[in-house]
């Protein structure tokens, strides 16, 4: 419960982040707290006590009792796609940079034309 | 049990410090430290895989994001009138609706199995016949390309479709052509 | 861009084998123990992220391109989705047509170890494309 617990807390401060910070690589970095968080959930619900991992060891007997590998799969796919959509928003965010010289987001918003 | 604990504590105050540094570069260090105490948690949670993905993911994060700073600016914005109401209305709405979550969250985790007794019941057939069914000695990697390949192809085409935009975001062949 | 010192050159010319060669054992022994595709092909680009940052942008650029880069990629999506079609000939998509080898040695698992290597080329080549263009762009700032 505690392990939840702090899943959540994170999930706040990565939405905190978010909405009311105003640098634009700020939120870039809330957006990375939010998928760890999410990430860190998807794990350990999958978590048994005192088991090893899903791997198999012996061919004569299976694997007594192991982890639930399912999880694991969907995470390590999470894994991935979040690294190329940080990499997407760090590409747009330096155009922005270029084309208005600041990172201010309430200031983007304002200048038109 | 303890060790989670303490790396869960580390990795919520890493990243307070992340979100709350007026320094650009020490709150992206700060960042790479969260990421680094996931990948013991992972470890510890008997998940090797995820442990030697989210080790490199993280490095190579960090990596683009000095790489950003380094050519922009490293000041974080100063903020002009000291409360001005968007800031009020984005931190009142952000406040209600998280505590909203909470309570509701914490009423629907006392469904869920506890920690550490999971249901398994998709995942009891894989592991029972994922030995016979692939011949792969690695469950994850069974079930990650023979019983859910499709999960995977797409994968794969969200990771194209990234590198796609990235280098048509920063392309500078037609920029220079019609500026000429 | 420039590079570094001549230590770091010389210590990156020398790690950056073990590297390549560490990140293509996990790639290939990805039924057997823990990695897979997606572990090694991450280990493979940071392989070459390390020589491209120890000798800089002006000498790394003739022989790291980024064409080269797009067509690997290319090749390793195109494989992938191959061995994936290849299957409907004996039945359904995906089908693992290859037949299971003895467990616990390196030929088993069917058609997983070829998909490794689809998916292990498509990755490297994906992360140092993505590397290479956020590395090499010039700074114009214009008003």
């Amino acid at each position: 419960m505690a392990v939840y617990s702090a899943c959540i807390l994170l999930i706040g401060i990565g939405l905190y982040c978010i909405v009311v910070k105003r640098n634009l690589v700020k939120i870039i970095i809330g957006f990375a707290i939010l998928e760890y968080a999410v990430n860190l959930f998807f794990a350990s619900v999958g978590y048994r006590a005192s088991a090893l991992a899903p791997i198999v060891v012996d061919e004569a007997r299976p694997v007594p009792s192991c982890v639930d590998p399912l999880p694991q799969a969907l995470v390590l796919t999470a894994i991935v796609i979040g690294l190329g959509v940080t990499a997407l928003m760090i590409a747009i965010a330096y155009r922005l940079y270029e084309k208005y010289g600041t990172f201010d987001v309430s200031e983007i918003r304002r200048l038109r034309g | 049990m303890l060790e989670i604990y303490a790396l869960l504590v580390f990795m919520v105050a890493a990243s307070i410090i992340a979100v709350e540094t007026k320094d650009l570069l020490s709150s992206v260090i700060s960042l790479g430290a969260v990421g680094f105490g996931l990948t013991i948690v992972f470890l510890i949670l008997q998940a090797p895989d995820l442990a030697i993905v989210q080790v490199v993911v993280e490095i190579l994060t960090l990596v683009f994001l000095i790489a950003l700073i380094f050519k922009t600016t490293r000041v974080d914005t100063v903020r002009g009138a000291p409360y001005d109401p968007i800031f009020l209305f984005a931190t009142t709405a952000l406040i209600v609706f998280v505590v909203l979550f909470a309570v509701v969250a914490i009423y629907v985790f006392r469904e869920l199995p506890p920690f550490g007794g999971p249901l398994r019941e998709v995942a009891h057939y894989y592991v029972e016949q994922g030995l016979d069914k692939t011949g792969a000695a690695n469950l994850v990697s069974a079930i990650l390309l023979d019983f859910r390949g499709y999960d995977t192809l797409g994968e794969v085409t969200v990771l194209f479709t990234s590198v796609v935009g990235v280098l048509v975001v920063l392309r500078s062949v037609g920029r220079k052509k019609r500026e000429s | 861009m420039q590079g570094m010192s001549v230590i770091v050159k010389t210590i990156a010319r020398m790690m950056v084998g073990f590297v390549f060669m560490y990140g293509i054992y996990i790639i290939l022994h990805g039924h057997l123990t823990p990695g897979g595709g997606f572990a090694g092909g991450c280990i493979v680009a940071g392989a070459f992220v390390l020589l491209y940052l120890a000798y800089g942008r002006d000498e790394a650029k003739e022989k790291l391109q980024s064409s080269l880069t797009s067509i690997f990629e290319s090749i390793g999506a195109f494989l992938f989705w191959l061995i994936a079609l290849t299957g409907i000939i004996w039945g359904y998509f995906f089908f693992n047509f290859i037949e299971r080898g003895t467990p616990l040695s390196i030929l088993s698992g069917g058609i997983i170890p070829l998909a490794n290597i689809a998916i292990g080329i498509k990755v490297a080549s994906a992360l140092f494309g993505i590397f290479i263009a956020l590395a090499s762009v010039k700074f114009v700032l214009r008003e």
